[in-house]
């Protein structure tokens, strides 16, 4: 009985000086972002590395999620006759919920592990303590840029996937299954409103945060071993995973 | 001068250092020698505040930097330099920018100035004409000459080098050491190297220092060194030979 206790006391005490630990992170990070000198050139690089280079897969994801929910809103519609609002059935779900949610997911894929596993092998061949040493803030340096770049690159890619998700909900529903095109857009126009908008942008916001914090405090915390690398490559897909639809859920909550 | 008293450190639950003394001369070359695992590396970082001590002092030139956090510790470490064990370059920077970089990051330094002064350390240290390449397309040696001269390019006072030679073949390992010494006594910064090299550091070194169980069993110069009764030292020495002082030939 104790022992149990002892292990659920210490897993307690882990967890609360985890998260101690990524909040120390995170919030030392954002106050060297304030600090000169501004890492301008830095954070274009980021950016052009998590924004520009998820493009393709964001539009390859949009274009059918947009076509799927075009494809399974028609037959649901039509039971109902409503064929008419399939545009603002697939653009309400895109811009709501799916953009932020599926365009933080694969920016979680695709950049979050790579920052994770560039970081942890930084960490491994001691190039982080080589910025130390040089007097040069690894946070501000390496961490800062790619918070910022998290920031601004995944609301601007659940933009391009709402447009694209929206069209590719177009192609099925109007040129396949034979909607008609005013209504579709028509339906868009007069069910989607400025808080849907601001709400999708509220979210992704906050994703962008959630996915190069956590990948970039694995990677900044990862151990010294190939195993400890691949270990934190995964806990940060994982935990940026989990922590976008658990975060989703309670903003969702607040924002409906 | 670089002192530390009474430091000890224990990582993962193992004591590593149990109370180390010891005084690092000014404009000297000190080799810390030491079974491995002995935590010579870990001693080493907390020389330039890399790691911090669980108790004891260490003491740069009259100030305790063992507690010291942010911006003061930096302004410490901009009299040091760091030559890690695998060079620590930067893999997404060419070896012209990796040279570059302490000077661009620290002194805002731009342009042509920057060019001169990294071609001329590129040269120093024998790779005149590769600053195009990456690290990894560079052989183990010549990363570790990338690291030195991205060490020496801000003239440092200090000079840390953590295992220099490690994975190098004899000969790559002795034009290393050749060039420590020439750059030591060219530029007269303090050096603490940390090296398995024996007997080679006792013709390189002006002082040599042996970590045992968490501490600094000897410290002496190298003759005095090879001369000790201690039983387990001597054994430790032995291994290698023993060699004289020779006269090094700079580098360059």
């Amino acid at each position: 009985m104790i022992t149990m206790l002892e292990r659920l006391g210490r897993w307690t005490m882990n967890l609360v000086g985890e998260m101690g630990r990524m909040l120390i992170f995170v919030v030392s990070a954002v106050a060297w972002l304030f600090r000169p000198p501004f890492r301008v050139v830095q954070i274009v690089k980021q950016l052009h590395f998590i924004g520009y280079k998820s493009t393709f897969v964001v539009v390859l994801t949009a274009a059918f999620t947009g076509m799927v929910l075009a494809l399974q809103g028609y037959y649901t519609l039509r039971k109902f006759g409503s064929e008419g609002l399939l545009g603002s059935a697939v653009a309400l779900s895109m811009i709501r919920e799916l953009g932020p949610v599926l365009a933080a997911l694969m920016v979680t894929a695709r950049a979050g592990s790579a920052m994770t596993a560039e970081i942890g092998i930084m960490r491994i061949t001691e190039q982080i303590d080589a910025l130390d040493t040089m007097a040069v803030n690894p946070l501000q340096y390496l961490i800062a840029p790619k918070l910022v770049a998290g920031l601004i690159g995944v609301p601007l890619l659940v933009a391009i996937f709402d447009v694209v998700g929206i069209y590719g909900g177009h192609l099925v529903g109007v040129e396949l299954l034979g909607v008609n095109a005013g209504s579709y857009w028509n339906s868009i126009a007069s069910s989607v409103e400025w808080k849907d908008v601001y709400g999708g942008i509220l979210k992704s916001i906050s994703f962008g945060l959630i996915v190069s914090w956590v990948c970039t405090y694995k990677g900044f915390y990862t151990k010294m071993s190939a195993e400890g690398l691949g270990t934190a490559t995964t806990e940060a897909v994982v935990l940026s995973s989990v922590l976008i639809l658990v975060w989703d859920y309670f903003l969702t909550s607040v924002l409906l | 001068m670089i002192k530390l008293v009474g430091v000890t450190k224990t990582l993962g639950g193992h004591p590593v250092l149990r109370g180390v003394d010891l005084v690092i001369p000014p404009r000297k070359l000190t080799t810390i020698i030491g079974r491995s695992g002995e935590g010579k590396s870990v001693l080493l970082k907390h020389m330039i505040g890399l790691m911090q001590p669980d108790s004891g002092e260490v003491w740069v030139d009259g100030m305790e930097i063992s507690r010291l956090r942010g911006r003061a510790l930096n302004d410490v470490r901009k009299r040091f330099a760091m030559l890690f064990q695998g060079a620590a370059l930067f893999d997404s920077l060419t070896v012209f920018e990796n040279v570059a970089f302490p000077l661009r990051e620290r002194l805002r330094m731009k342009g042509p100035e920057v060019a001169g002064l990294v071609e001329e350390k590129l040269e120093q240290v024998g790779l005149a004409g590769m600053g195009h390449k990456f690290p990894a397309e560079l052989s183990g040696g010549m990363r570790k000459r990338a690291g030195l001269a991205r060490a020496l390019v801000m003239q440092p006072e200090i000079i840390l080098f953590d295992e220099p030679t490690t994975g190098l073949d004899p000969l790559m390992a002795k034009s290393i050491h050749d060039l420590i010494v020439g750059m030591q006594r060219k530029f007269g910064f303090t050096a603490v190297m940390v090296s398995h090299e024996i007997p080679e550091i006792f013709g390189i070194s002006d002082y040599v220092a042996m970590l045992k169980g968490g501490r600094i069993a000897l410290m002496a110069e190298p003759l005095e060194f090879q001369r000790t009764q201690d039983p387990d030292i001597r054994e430790f020495i032995s291994v290698g030979g023993t060699v004289s002082l020779r006269v090094v030939s700079p580098g360059w």
